[in-house]
């Protein structure tokens, strides 16, 4: 198994004819996921490399019975995209798209949890689980199947992990992205339990940085809920105080949401934390 | 992005919230003015700059003649709070104050929706309040669909007041400033202390606001009284080039993609004795023209001694990176010593073309940061 997306996975992409979304369309259905279609308003009738592109979420639905879909329009009409997928019967939005407002995720993400569908992102690089399913922009040769969950605030530096993984021979059941935005969609409370209820995972890697009491929260929740190992890697121990590290959600403001706070909020629950990205495996070899 | 307390109470008074009578003023003369013009004998002198802690530095008083008012905005004008010359005072009517309390709304990441906070602990640093009594702060999470509905609004003005006609007016400045705090996509509008006077009315006589930097596209008049500091603007060049900038102070400047991973970086050079000269994230991809732009924002910082790039390669392949590097270097003369990880697909054959030049390549971060830290300590020496 794995969480969230596998073969039963129909995907849809909205905005399919933008340039990153046709480029990433042809990279996931490359990698075998089941891309039923895309949105681009006015373009239905047209193909993206052999994939029907429809008008709407709800045509695209009813054509093709997706049950997920992926998000590439620009930032100022996410909130809408995010929120007609819902309408339509979508149970798993994806929001790649970086630097949508804030309160336009808040009020879409409200909307979404109404409608008993699930939010991941915006800005963020989606998720992979090996062999069976790509949503999003990671790149698929890093990966390979395996039994250990991953979580991150980040893009890149997830592969950089992952591809640690891979070299010391730890595959992975599924890597989710939820994103580097303040607010977001699912996060690690969530996702924790959902790895922790799959029985394909057996170990967990949390990929944390500066900005917020999520980690700690997550600590929290290690320490009541989860059985299964659990590394972290936090990132910006040396970021200054009130400046914003590139993701919008990566701030530390009046002197909270430290590096420090939460790494000491692992140890604290007996989580191993890295001190850099490749003492991951030895450390989750050292607990398995 | 920050604006003024003069700013933010104009916005206020735009939304009906009551503020003091107030006037900026930019020198002594304008200053004396600006007194002549204000219905009251007692004035208060505020320095309008983008920081708190303003009254502990001296940077608020009270004047009660004329010759009080010269003598604060002359010591209060040109001062510096924080590493902020003033060049601005707010020069307002000293309202009596009988009570001071606590109003505010943020964006909560925990909730995911913008929370109302109030308490009766007003014109204290709020965060210390919320470290040692957190019981003196009431929080409402708002429900983006309805917003502050009457019955809310009166909910949390009673917890402020108990006379209904206190909590009547409490309650129309509660929801106003949601409206206003919506509509212009803030990320902060705060009142502390909002102030109950010894008349009986209810006064903002601070007024603070912060703004969503993702949403200024759609608040042109917001964007354009947008005042960035000298740092800042490095910051915003390099945001109009498409990276993310930080200067941090060290002598090892790295150049990364992804937000994540360059944090990584900083993080490893400091592990490893080093000391980052910034935080820069090229982002996903790394085009020829992107290393250029990007190397010349690293070499204008004159303490940087060694470059690190640290580029994984996922959807872009190394060996379109590598060829972008070399492309760039032959363009960019410099004697700084570079040292570039390349790691992901293609790999092997990215580092094979960059085998023969000046540029020293590691597979490994680890490696790649060994080597810049002590290139960079041989450089002290």
């Amino acid at each position: 198994m794995s969480i969230l997306i596998d073969k039963s996975t129909k995907l849809i992409v909205q905005g399919i004819t933008g340039r990153d979304g046709a480029f990433h369309t042809s990279k996931m259905k490359e990698y075998g996921t089941n891309v039923v279609g895309g949105t681009s308003p006015g373009k239905a009738g047209e193909f993206v490399d052999e994939i029907p592109v429809f008008n709407t979420v709800r045509d695209a639905v009813n054509e093709t019975g997706a049950n997920t879909s992926v998000i590439f329009v620009p930032a100022p009409f996410a909130k809408d995209a995010m929120m007609e997928a819902a309408a339509s019967g979508i149970r798993l939005i994806v929001c790649i798209t970086e630097g949508v407002p804030t309160l336009d995720v808040v009020e879409a993400h409200s909307y979404i949890k109404r409608m008993g569908a699930n939010l991941i992102g915006p800005n963020c690089p989606g998720l992979m689980s090996p062999e069976k399913s790509l949503v999003g922009i990671m790149p698929s040769m890093v990966f390979k199947k395996g039994s250990t969950g991953v979580i991150s605030r980040s893009g890149t530096l997830t592969y950089e992990v992952v591809y640690n993984l891979t070299e010391n021979g730890i595959g992975q059941s599924t890597a989710v992205g939820v994103g580097g935005d303040p607010v977001v969609g699912l996060y690690y409370i969530e996702l924790l339990e959902m790895f922790e209820n799959d029985p394909d995972t057996d170990s967990i890697v949390l990929i944390g940085e500066i900005g917020g009491d999520a980690e700690e929260q997550a600590a929290e929740y290690i320490k009541n809920h989860i059985t299964k190992p659990v590394v972290a890697f936090i990132a910006g121990r040396q970021a200054p105080p009130g400046k914003q590290m590139g993701h919008a959600g990566a701030i530390i403001s009046s002197g909270s949401g430290t590096a420090a706070e939460k790494i000491a909020a692992f140890e604290a629950v007996g989580v191993l934390v890295a001190k850099e990205t490749k003492e991951i495996p030895d450390l989750l070899k050292s607990r398995l | 992005m920050k604006i003024h307390e003069y700013q933010a109470k104009e916005i206020f008074s735009t939304y009906g919230i009551p503020v003091e009578q107030s006037i900026v003023c930019r020198s002594v003369e304008d200053a004396v003015k600006a007194y002549s013009r204000i219905d009251s004998q007692k004035v208060i002198v505020k320095a309008q700059v983008h920081t708190g802690g303003r009254g502990k530095a001296g940077g608020v008083k009270l004047a009660n003649d004329e010759i009080e008012l010269r003598k604060h905005a002359a010591a209060i004008l040109g001062m510096n709070i924080k590493g902020f010359t003033v060049d601005r005072i707010l020069v307002g009517q000293a309202v009596n104050i009988a009570k001071e309390f606590y109003v505010s709304y943020v964006i909560d990441r925990r909730s995911k929706s913008a929370i109302l906070m109030l308490s009766k602990e007003g014109g204290m640093d709020i965060e210390e309040v919320a470290k040692n009594t957190p019981e003196k702060i009431y929080k409402f999470a708002i429900d983006p669909s309805i917003g502050v509905p009457d019955y809310l609004a009166r909910e949390a003005a009673f917890k402020l007041f108990n006379d209904i006609n206190l909590v009547r007016q409490a309650a129309v400045i509660i929801q106003k400033l949601y409206k206003l705090f919506r509509d212009s996509d803030a990320s902060l509008a705060e009142i502390n202390p909002l102030v109950l006077t010894e008349e009986g009315n209810i006064v903002a006589i601070d007024a603070k606001m912060t703004f969503d930097d993702n949403a200024l596209f759609r608040h042109p008049k917001i964007a354009a009284i947008n005042e960035p500091t000298e740092e800042e603007k490095k910051e915003l060049f390099a945001k109009s080039k498409g990276f993310s900038y930080v200067h941090l102070g060290g002598e090892i400047g790295c150049m990364v993609n992804g937000a994540g991973l360059a944090m990584a970086t900083m993080d490893i050079i400091k592990l490893y004795g080093g000391n980052p000269a910034n935080f820069l994230d090229i982002g996903g991809s790394s085009s020829p023209t992107k290393v250029i732009e990007a190397m010349k924002l690293l070499l204008s910082d004159k303490n940087v001694k060694v470059v690190l790039i640290n580029i994984f390669g996922g959807i872009t392949r190394c060996d379109d990176v590598a060829k972008g590097l070399l492309e760039a270097f032959e363009q960019i003369r410099t004697n700084v010593p570079v040292v570039i990880r390349l790691t992901g697909t293609n790999e092997k054959e990215g580092r094979a073309l960059l085998k023969n030049t000046d540029l020293h390549v590691a597979k490994t971060m680890s490696k790649a940061t060994r080597i810049a830290v002590e290139l960079a300590e041989q450089q002290q020496n």
